[in-house]
C-alpha cells in the first residue's frame, strides 16, 4: 500500500493519494498536502471548506459533492473553484484527509 | 500523468431530457475532476439554454424503446409530462439538480456555454433569447478553435 509523509507523519494513502484512514490526519499536514496539489497557501476560506469536509465525512461517512458544498458550506460554487481549481470536492477531500467522494454530480 | 484528459468540449444536439442530462453530467463531472469543459448547444439542444424552454424539458415518450412504454401509449396526451415528473422526482432524490439549476451550476464551475450560430439563425433567435450564462454564439469554426487540444463529445 502506498504511503505519504506529511509534517513528519507517514500515512497510508490510496493510488491517487487519498488517506486510507481519516483518523490519521492532523491539521498540520494540510498545508503540505495543499502545496502538492498546487495550492501555495491555505486561506481562511480554504479552511472553512476543509473543516466542512471533515464534519460531513464524520456525520455521513462520505465527503460532500460540489453541489452540496455550494449549498451548505457557505462558500459559493464560483468561489469553490477559485479556491480549488483542480476540483473542489476532490482536492478539498484530499487535503482534509478523507476518501475521494464518489458521486457523479 | 501523460494519459489524463485536460479538456473536453461537449456538443448538445438534442432537446429531450434524456438528451440533455448526460451532457450536463459529463461537463459538471469534468470540472469536478479539474478538467476544462465547454458546452456547445446546437439544434434542439438549444432548448437547454433557451429562457422560455429550459424549465420545460421533457423526456421523449415516443420513439424511445428504452422507456418500455408502448408507442401508442407513449403518444397519449400528458404522457411525456407524467414520465418527466416521475423521473424528476427520482433525480431529486439522487441529488441531481433540475436542468436550469444544473446549467447555472456548471457555468459557476467555470465551464464555457456557447450557442451554435447556424442553429440560432435557423430558429431565428438572438442572444437575448438565451439564458444569461451563455457566453457567446459561435460558429463551428470558432467551436473547433475552442476545442483544440482536447476531446470532443457529441450527444
Amino acid at each position: 500500500m502506498p504511503t505519504a509523509t506529511y509534517a513528519t507523519h507517514t500515512v497510508a494513502v490510496d493510488d491517487e493519494g487519498f488517506f486510507e484512514d481519516p483518523d490519521a490526519w492532523v491539521a498540520e499536514m494540510a498545508p503540505e498536502i495543499a502545496r502538492a496539489e498546487g495550492i501555495d497557501e491555505l486561506t481562511q476560506q480554504h479552511w472553512r471548506v476543509i473543516n466542512f469536509m471533515r464534519t460531513q465525512y464524520a456525520e455521513k461517512g462520505s465527503g460532500p459533492t460540489v453541489r452540496i458544498l455550494g449549498k451548505t458550506s457557505g462558500v459559493s460554487i464560483k468561489e469553490l473553484y477559485q479556491l480549488f481549481p483542480k476540483g473542489p470536492a476532490k482536492v478539498a477531500a484530499k487535503i482534509a484527509g478523507i476518501p475521494k467522494p464518489r458521486g457523479c454530480i | 500523468m501523460a494519459d489524463s484528459i485536460e479538456k473536453v468540449s461537449i456538443i448538445v444536439s438534442k432537446g429531450s431530457l434524456e438528451g440533455i442530462y448526460p451532457a450536463l453530467i459529463m461537463a459538471n463531472g469534468a470540472r469536478a475532476e479539474g478538467i476544462e469543459a465547454n458546452l456547445f448547444f446546437t439544434f434542439f439542444g438549444l432548448d437547454a439554454i433557451h429562457k422560455k424552454y429550459h424549465e420545460h424539458i421533457k423526456v421523449a415518450t415516443v420513439g424511445n424503446p428504452g422507456l418500455h412504454v408502448a408507442t401508442l401509449a407513449g403518444g397519449l396526451p400528458g404522457m411525456s409530462a407524467v414520465m418527466t415528473h416521475y423521473l424528476e422526482k427520482k433525480m431529486e432524490k439522487l441529488d441531481i439538480p433540475p436542468i436550469p439549476e444544473f446549467i447555472e451550476m456548471i457555468a459557476d464551475t467555470g465551464a464555457g456555454l456557447y450557442g451554435c450560430k447556424a442553429s440560432v439563425d435557423l430558429f431565428e433567435l438572438t442572444k437575448d433569447d438565451l439564458i444569461d450564462q451563455v457566453q457567446d454564439i459561435i460558429t463551428v469554426g470558432e467551436f473547433y478553435a475552442k476545442a483544440a487540444g482536447g476531446q470532443i463529445i457529441f450527444t
